[in-house]
């Protein structure tokens, strides 16, 4: 039903280390296989989900698929393999599997597999494989059984599969944790911490594209509540939102009309939260991992004013020269400040001796990423300025000397691409209005809460 | 390295790296050594060593035993190290591996029940034979075990038991203990216990799962209460079951909604899997409002899939195309989510465009001809070019907007980039073809763009816009003059275009490309060694001269105007792929068979691993194939008949079956025997290899199996069988066909099936064109559920009637009123020696019921032969054959003369299979 074996092989797909959970695929040559075609498959082509049929051929499911040339024999021939592979630094992680298996179980098993490994070892790459094989072995056997997955939560792990080892004298510890099976899979019991505190981060990502004429063609805002819990024992924690819905089936509509309220689109829990008490009263109800955990996710679809507004004018002069007038707003509110503002302009790869004039900030010219970073590190609301950047071309382009005559002469035509961070402020409005947190032993906690807004995926067409 | 060298302090984390350094020279002594150490520093050390050479593919299955010995020890990190070791070489070493069974019995015994799960867990890994009837005591224990982490393994490891031996886990009612475990208290037995069965289920192609009313209440407890992999086992097999009626439908529904909200990808979208399976339940008036509530809820976690990593929005991409198509109205103004960044992976930007083409309208073309536009600026050609075809595609769908989208494709043209023009060119010609006479005025601009054209698609389609539309083009002759220079390198497509071009042309204006149109036929006909070409010069020629009326109707004729093809799923695979949403089967848009291979490892015994009360499994059966709605059987069009109707059918016609049954198999020695063919190789029918044939039996028509059992672990007991429509109308008279015994893997078994002629399953021949020899048989393994295809050609010879010897005089009479026009010849050679003889000819042809009717010597031609025959159909069409024979020459000439012109191929092909065997 799920995966037949896992592989983590280094970027030509040699394999580090594997494990084969059911033994109904040949897991050498599946390992060749992969191999063979992140040698061979088109870059273009290249899947993160693909099969190989019985015969080695990959790819053959595709082509009916297209139904540009449904062919007879475009189905290829049953009884081969899908592979099933995400990238980490120089690894892949690779499920396999001979069966129609839910892929998204797989790919989120990986997911969770890179994290779990990266919690273990800190950083994740072929070194670190090769250093903590042992404990490797230790967790894919751990996390997952005849394919199927199991816990994949760190903390709980971390209790009886240490990497000290399990030395005899204290094998009396090494009980499966009751969480591993619980209810509450997450959290174990006779947590103590001398202080208990609570950390509520809320970020707000937003994502933007804007058109290359200056219309937003889709903004959306990310939000998310970080919690860093140091509570102790069991606690049950209620969040109040200013969550428009609740407000309204509450009836506290008098209340919307003078504070504002929020309408969350679509929300995703974490697994600690009671999806089915939320589901009837809107109320957000949990026990708490111990420390660090995303508690909820968001996303608003509203129209959002670009925080940051840029605009390009570019002057290409072929075969001498190319200017830049890049002009920039900030559309928030004065006393707000964005810090550590980073606007990159891409650049056609064949420039050279850059001059920039700027009213304010750094810019500097990176070669290697084919543009110019634009750094202004305290951004106030409401305020406007100019760069101009200067750069000369060879006196016969890339493309030319290549032969290559027609090609448009666009590939530094990528988006405008702005960084910033806005403490102390929503787009959206969210508002955490109360944090109850009730233990049995009745002390008192005290939770800590704090705002910010990031930049996400924010694109600015170029003209 | 001397390992005392480096005593394990506390923290041997991050430093595993050292036991990949290895002495090359007598390495495998000292390893030894070092296995036997009562340092158990020393000890430990030396097994990750050899798991370290293991991992990098070093053979150590040499120190199978000095590993081994280590499993007798208390360190759990060791122990786990051993059984590793073992799971990758009890393979390769069977014998030993039973050494280990008692270290596994007494661990399954431990107090600590981490060990007593890792000895379950690990035992069900080693897949050795001899060792599953020792896993079944302590398997049976920690089913039942007080811990339920225990308990969990244990039921996963009942999976993995099935797997190696289906009859020790039927036998020990291990089943019915994992139906035990789903009531169980803890939630993650639950999810274990599910995900077990439904492996089961997978396994032996039955529902052993069983879902009722108790057990669905169960399930939806434990939803709330286990770990998001245990909801993803928990809605996958809900997916499979079919609510009784709506309102059930619709309570499930309002308990798997908030699992939309999980953090978990894999769990929204097995949730969004149930809720869309189980809306179609969910039909009529009074359920409306749910769907549209619903409907109106689907979308946000839809849209906020696309905020995941990239692997998982390719998925959720390929789902929503499916979602799309099912149920266009949860995403229809979303559009804008599915614009491309420019940093999207490649793979994820097709899929995006493929899904912004379906959820275009007349609202948002506008929008979407500006991103498309964009698009096309892009570095990456591939993906620029479906953007290119992405806004033919647009102006296909919407008419009103069609003007729009061909003035953005001129914008493109005027790029000049090579392979924007092209597959602009491409999909203009679509354009064309859609709204005729419409655009016209676009054509001076494409011809400017001749010489850019180096594709043979791109340039088939200008030279079809070309022909197509000459008369309005002042120098369409000198145009295709052009590409006829040049003719013979071009690709086939190209060629075949040419040629239809240029006769059209001529055929517009005959005074001018007179020459041209003769050059062409000549390079079509003489020059070039590709049949479509040289037949499609010789029609035309012949149209031509004999007929230049009938050739412009031909040739300039109306076409049929194309569709807006968006490149839908047929409805039947859309609701069986909506039912698999988030699997393999969602991505590759394509049922489960087209990839996976079921029963690699057989099951046996599979029958009745529920039990004895084999009529309930019956019904069970049959709903499942219900369910199974648009998988196999739809594939074949039956006519529209169900099995049932088809029986009752077959009994009217099949009036003399029963006495052609009791005499089937003593008359059969004097039979001629049927030439069997393979046509069902074991990788497509799980595992049996199939061989048919056909012969005639007492006058009645066989279907001959021979059945190999080659890798089906379950025997062979009972299939049934179904034809397709075909050109003989024939159909079986039973559709049982039962091997009794059943076939075990590695045998075979011969059976034979009575095809009877029935009217309903006859397909006429186009007018003029010979009647298909083609029968389509659709065979369904009533053990495995599995359905399987083949196509054979029919034996004609099998059809005929012995009544079929005419009397002289009216031989005669016919052969001379039939006209020539519906005479077939041929000339068979290489004859083997007993078919030059005509009286063996006769004698043969006899027993196939073929008659002589008289034979006669050539005049004027020195020992030349010729004999007439003649045969009937037990449908009653007629044939008259006449052979000639040389004395000396091992071949015969063979005329053919039949009113039933449709079928004269088919006589004619018997005749000459018949000679030649």
């Amino acid at each position: 039903m799920v995966a037949s074996a896992i592989l983590i092989t280094d970027l030509t797909g040699k394999p580090l280390i594997s494990r084969n959970y059911r033994g109904d695929i040949p897991l050498s040559s599946a390992a060749e296989k992969f191999a063979t075609y992140l040698l061979e498959a088109d870059e273009e082509a290249k899947k993160p989900v693909f099969y190989v049929d019985a015969n080695g051929e990959f790819g053959s499911l595709k082509k009916g698929e297209e139904g540009m040339e449904e062919r007879d024999d475009g189905c290829g021939v049953p009884g081969g393999e899908t592979f099933v592979y995400v990238q980490h630094n120089n690894l892949y992680l690779v499920g396999v599997t001979c069966k129609n298996s839910n892929v998204a179980l797989i790919l989120t098993y990986l997911y969770q597999l890179t994290a779990l490994f990266q919690d273990y070892f800190s950083t994740l790459n072929e070194e670190s494989i090769r250093d903590n094989f042992v404990i490797i072995y230790e967790l894919l056997d751990e996390t997952m059984d005849h394919g199927l997955p199991q816990s994949l939560d760190s903390t709980i792990l971390r209790q009886f599969i240490t990497q000290e080892g399990n030395r005899m004298a204290d094998d009396s510890k090494s009980k499966p944790p009751v969480a591993l099976t619980n209810a509450v899979s997450w959290r174990t019991e006779g947590i103590k911490h001398k202080k208990n505190e609570i950390f509520l981060d809320v970020v707000e990502k937003l994502n933007l594209l804007v058109a290359a004429n200056g219309t937003v063609l889709h903004s959306e805002i990310n939000g998310a509540i970080k919690m860093k819990s140091f509570l102790s024992g069991m606690p049950e924690l209620k969040l109040g939102l200013n969550d428009k819905v609740m407000f309204e089936a509450t009836g506290r509509n008098q209340q919307t009309r003078s504070g504002k309220s929020v309408e969350l689109e679509d929300i995703k829990f974490h697994q600690c939260v009671r999806l089915a008490r939320f589901e009837n009263d809107r109320t957000i109800s949990f026990i708490p991992p111990d420390g660090e955990f995303d508690l909820m996710t968001y996303r608003l679809d509203t129209h959002v004013k670009p925080l940051i507004w840029v605009e390009a004018v570019v002057e290409p002069h072929r075969g001498s020269r190319i200017e830049y007038m890049i002009k920039t707003r900030s559309q928030f509110k004065s006393r707000s400040v964005a810090n550590n503002v980073e606007i990159s302009i891409p650049v056609p790869p064949d420039v050279d001796s850059p001059s920039f004039k700027s009213s304010v900030g750094n810019v500097t010219y990176l070669p290697d990423k084919d543009c110019v970073v634009w750094t202004i590190k305290q951004y106030h609301g409401g305020r406007e300025y100019l760069m101009r950047a200067h750069f000369g071309l060879p006196s016969i382009s890339r493309e030319e000397a290549d032969g290559k005559s027609g090609g448009m002469d666009t590939s530094w035509k990528k988006p405008i691409g702005v960084k910033f961070e806005i403490p102390y402020f929503t787009v959206s409005g969210i508002q955490v209005r109360y944090l109850k947190i009730i233990e049995r032993s009745g002390y008192q906690a005290l939770p800590w809460v704090r705002y910010i807004t990031a930049n996400g995926d924010y694109q600015l067409r170029m003209a | 390295m001397a390992p005392k060298d480096n005593p394990m302090g506390g923290s041997a984390g991050g430093s595993d790296s050292r036991f990949f350094s290895t002495s090359k020279k007598g390495e495998m002594h000292e390893l030894r050594m070092e296995l036997h150490s009562t340092d158990r520093t020393v000890k430990v050390d030396a097994v990750k060593k050899v798991i370290a050479s293991m991992t990098v593919g070093k053979d150590v299955s040499s120190l199978f035993t000095d590993v081994l010995n280590c499993a007798q020890t208390a360190n759990i990190e060791l122990k786990k190290l051993v059984y590793l070791y073992l799971i990758n070489y009890a393979k390769s070493q069977p014998e030993l591996t039973l050494l280990a069974v008692n270290t596994f019995v007494k661990d399954a015994n431990d107090p600590n029940p981490l060990i007593r799960a890792l000895a379950v867990r690990t035992m069900g890994c080693i897949r050795v034979d001899r060792i599953t009837e020792y896993l079944c005591e302590p398997l049976g224990r920690a089913l039942r075990d007080e811990d339920p982490y225990v308990r969990k393994t244990a039921a996963v490891c009942t999976a993995k038991l099935y797997d190696i031996a289906p009859e020790l886990v039927k036998e020990r009612g291990f089943i019915e203990t994992l139906h035990d475990l789903i009531s169980d208290s803890n939630p993650s037995v639950v999810a274990n216990g599910v995900a077990a069965l439904s492996e089961i289920s997978e396994t032996s192609g039955r529902d052993v799962m069983k879902i009722t009313a108790s057990v669905l209440q169960k399930l939806l407890a434990a939803l709330n209460e286990c770990t998001e992999w245990g909801q993803v086992f928990i809605l996958d097999s809900l997916a499979k079951y079919t609510p009784a009626d709506a309102r059930e439908a619709e309570g499930i529904i309002e308990r798997v909604t908030p699992r939309l909200q999980h953090a978990n990808s894999a769990v929204v979208m097995s949730a969004v899997k149930v809720i869309l399976s189980y809306m179609d339940i969910m039909s009529g008036a009074a359920h409306q409002d749910s769907i549209r509530a619903l409907t109106r809820k689907l979308a946000p976690p839809l849209v906020t899939l696309l905020n995941s990593e990239p692997e998982i929005q390719y998925v959720a991409l390929r789902n929503i195309n499916l979602i799309v198509q099912k149920r266009p109205g949860i995403l229809e103004n979303e559009i804008k989510v599915f614009f491309c960044k420019y940093n999207d992976p490649i793979y994820v930007k097709m899929e995006k465009l493929e899904i912004i083409i379906k959820l275009v309208s007349e609202k948002n073309i506008d929008q979407v001809l500006l991103e498309l536009k964009e698009y096309a600026t892009e570095v990456d050609v591939d993906f620029v070019r479906k953007s290119v075809s992405a806004i033919g595609r647009c102006a296909v769908k919407l008419e009103r907007a069609a003007e729009r989208c061909i003035g953005v494709l001129l914008e493109l043209i005027q790029t000049k980039v090579n392979y924007v023009v092209q597959e602009s060119v491409i999909v203009i010609k679509d354009i064309f073809r859609r709204y005729p006479n419409r655009y016209e005025s676009i054509i001076a601009t494409l011809c400017d763009n001749l010489d850019t054209l180096d594709e043979p698609q791109a340039k088939a389609s200008m030279i079809w816009i070309i022909g197509e539309y000459a008369e309005r083009i002042d120098n369409a002759d000198e145009l295709l003059d052009a590409f006829l220079e040049t003719f013979e390198e071009e690709d086939p497509a190209v060629q075949l275009q040419l040629l239809t071009a240029t006769v059209k042309c001529f055929l517009k204006n005959p005074e001018e490309t007179q020459d041209m149109v003769q050059r062409v036929l000549d390079l079509a006909t003489e020059e070039s060694d590709n049949p479509d070409l040289r037949d499609r010069g010789f029609i035309y020629w012949r149209l031509l001269s004999t007929d230049p009326e009938a050739a412009k109707l031909v040739v300039l004729g109306d076409k049929p105007v194309i569709e807006d093809d968006t490149f839908r799923l047929e409805p039947n695979l859309l609701n069986l792929l909506v039912g698999q949403i988030a699997t393999l089967s969602s991505i590759y848009h394509k049922p489960p068979e087209a990839f996976v291979v079921r029963n690699k490892k057989g099951a046996t015994g599979a029958d009745d691993i529920v039990g004895d009360d084999e009529e309930g499994d019956e019904e069970e059966y049959e709903d499942e194939n219900d369910v199974n709605r648009g998988g196999g059987d739809d594939l074949l069009d039956m006519g529209g008949l169900s099995m049932n109707d088809n029986a009752a059918a077959a009994n009217n016609y099949g009036s003399s079956r029963l006495e052609a049954d009791m005499f089937g198999a003593a008359a059969s020695a004097a039979e001629p025997e049927a030439r069997m063919s393979k046509v069902c190789a074991p990788e497509k029918s799980g595992g049996i290899e199939l061989w048919a044939g056909f012969r005639q039996v007492s006058g009645a028509v066989k279907l001959e199996l021979d059945v190999r059992n080659i890798s089906s672990q379950v025997p062979v007991s009972t299939l049934a069988v179904q034809l397709n429509k075909n050109s003989f109308g024939l159909s079986p008279a039973t559709q049982q066909i039962v091997f009794n015994p059943p076939i075990p893997a590695g045998g075979s078994g011969k059976n034979s099936v009575e095809l009877v002629v029935n009217p309903a399953m006859l397909v006429q021949a186009p007018a003029g064109q010979p009647a298909s020899p083609q029968i389509q048989v659709a065979i369904k393994n009533m053990t495995t559920g599995l359905v399987f295809y083949f196509a054979v050609n029919f034996a004609f010879e099998a059809l005929f009637s012995p009544d079929g010897a005419l009397e002289r005089s009216s031989f005669i009479e016919s052969w001379k009123s039939i006209d020539d026009k519906k005479e077939l010849y041929g000339t068979v050679s290489d004859l083997p020696p007993a078919s030059t003889d005509i009286d063996n000819v006769a004698a043969k042809f006899k027993a196939h019921h073929i008659f002589l009717i008289a034979r006669r010597p050539v005049p004027n031609a020195e020992g030349q032969e010729v004999a007439y025959f003649s045969m009937r159909t037990t449908t009653g069409m007629v044939f008259m054959a006449e052979l000639t024979f040389k004395n000396g020459v091992n071949a015969a000439k063979v005329c053919l003369k039949t009113e039933q012109i449709a079928y004269g191929v088919q006589a004619k092909v018997a005749l000459e299979t018949l000679l030649r065997s």
